[in-house]
């Protein structure tokens, strides 16, 4: 029996089959899990293309995270292929160019509001959207770039993803007496679309796999794919608020 | 396996659905961005559909090295080679 045999899960950010998300559907289903792919606007084309590269064919419904009809529309949409959720996984970001890749200083606020919105406020969004179809047990889990310390050229993103894991910490506060746990997976850097299009993402790769104790593969999205599943499932039952490294180790490593 | 007039062609239908161009008007010698206005997600879901249609796989840091349909067509032609 897989680790998510009969669990339904929403999944959200699946672009390309490099993408994290697209790992951690193929790997939900392989164990078990009824799979529901979200995308939004000319993206959705796309996913739904990569979305038969899955084992099982999986719906893709539309959502679009800073839209409030879609967030009303979702439990309607979600409801057409499954009865309800056990679990959720958001794999949404995006920053503007300027926000990123090394123009800190003369990022206007606009901006960085757009990050803000899409890449941190959206967690809230998400679940508040899909709580009505979740009962206890329900999982609700988060990618970030750890962002408890600074990066060359992640800039704004960082700023973002840290309130990014502080919106998780608070989601688990006022989630846990309904039963729904909410983590994060602070992966080290893959080369997924969201990631290359980062300007001098190669600096944040660095000498990754040289630090970190196990290794680091940068091409593997498989890795944090298999910590979203593992955090999905039944066996983590009394975590929640956390944030999970999956990163070779070089978060616990000085130098 | 296609010939590079048939992998042509098919390209063509591709970003005819995409974008709306005429297929005639996608030449070999033509440039994604400057001749055909091509954005970057329009170009993920054109090859995202020719790796469909060819049975390639196109990684993204080769993606960046396309630059003209010819590009294009010769790294499916090889790649199906």
């Amino acid at each position: 029996m897989g680790l998510l045999e009969g669990k339904r899960l929403l999944i959200t950010g699946v672009l390309t089959d490099r993408s994290i998300a697209f790992s951690a559907a193929k790997l939900a289903q392989e164990e078990g899990a009824q799979v529901v792919l979200s995308s939004f606007g000319r993206q959705s084309k796309i996913t739904t293309t990569i979305a038969k590269r899955l084992p099982q064919p999986a719906p893709v419904v539309e959502l679009d995270v800073t839209n409030e009809e879609d967030l009303a529309a979702l439990p309607e949409r979600v409801r057409e292929h499954v009865d309800g959720l056990d679990g959720v996984l958001h794999s949404i970001g995006f920053a503007p160019k300027t926000a990123m890749g090394g123009n800190f200083l003369h990022t206007e606020w606009s901006d960085v509001a757009t990050a803000v919105q899409v890449s941190a406020y959206s967690l809230k969004s998400l679940a508040v959207a899909a709580l009505p179809l979740m009962g206890s047990g329900g999982s609700l889990v988060g990618l970030t770039f750890d962002a408890r310390v600074a990066w060359p050229v992640y800039d704004w993103m960082g700023v973002a993803k840290a309130a990014f894991e502080s919106t998780a910490r608070y989601l688990a506060r006022d989630l846990g007496p309904q039963g729904v746990r909410v983590n994060v997976v602070s992966a080290g850097p893959l080369r997924t679309t969201a990631a290359t299009s980062i300007p001098g993402f190669e600096t944040l790769e660095g000498t990754w796999s040289e630090r970190s104790p196990l290794g680091w593969d940068v091409n593997d999205a498989s890795t944090a794919g298999r910590a979203c599943v593992a955090l999905l499932s039944d066996w983590f039952p009394a975590t929640t608020g956390e944030m999970i490294h999956v990163d070779g180790g070089f978060h616990a490593m000085g130098s | 396996m296609a010939s590079e007039q048939e992998i042509l062609s098919g390209l063509a239908e591709i970003i005819n659905e995409e974008t709306g161009l005429p297929t005639d008007s996608v030449e070999l010698d033509k440039s994604f961005t400057e001749d055909l206005d091509i954005d970057s997600l329009s170009m993920m879901t054109i090859v995202v559909n020719a790796e469909e249609k060819f049975s390639v796989r196109i990684p993204d840091e080769d993606v960046k090295n396309l630059k003209t349909v010819g590009d294009a067509v010769s790294y499916i032609a090889q790649a199906q080679g």
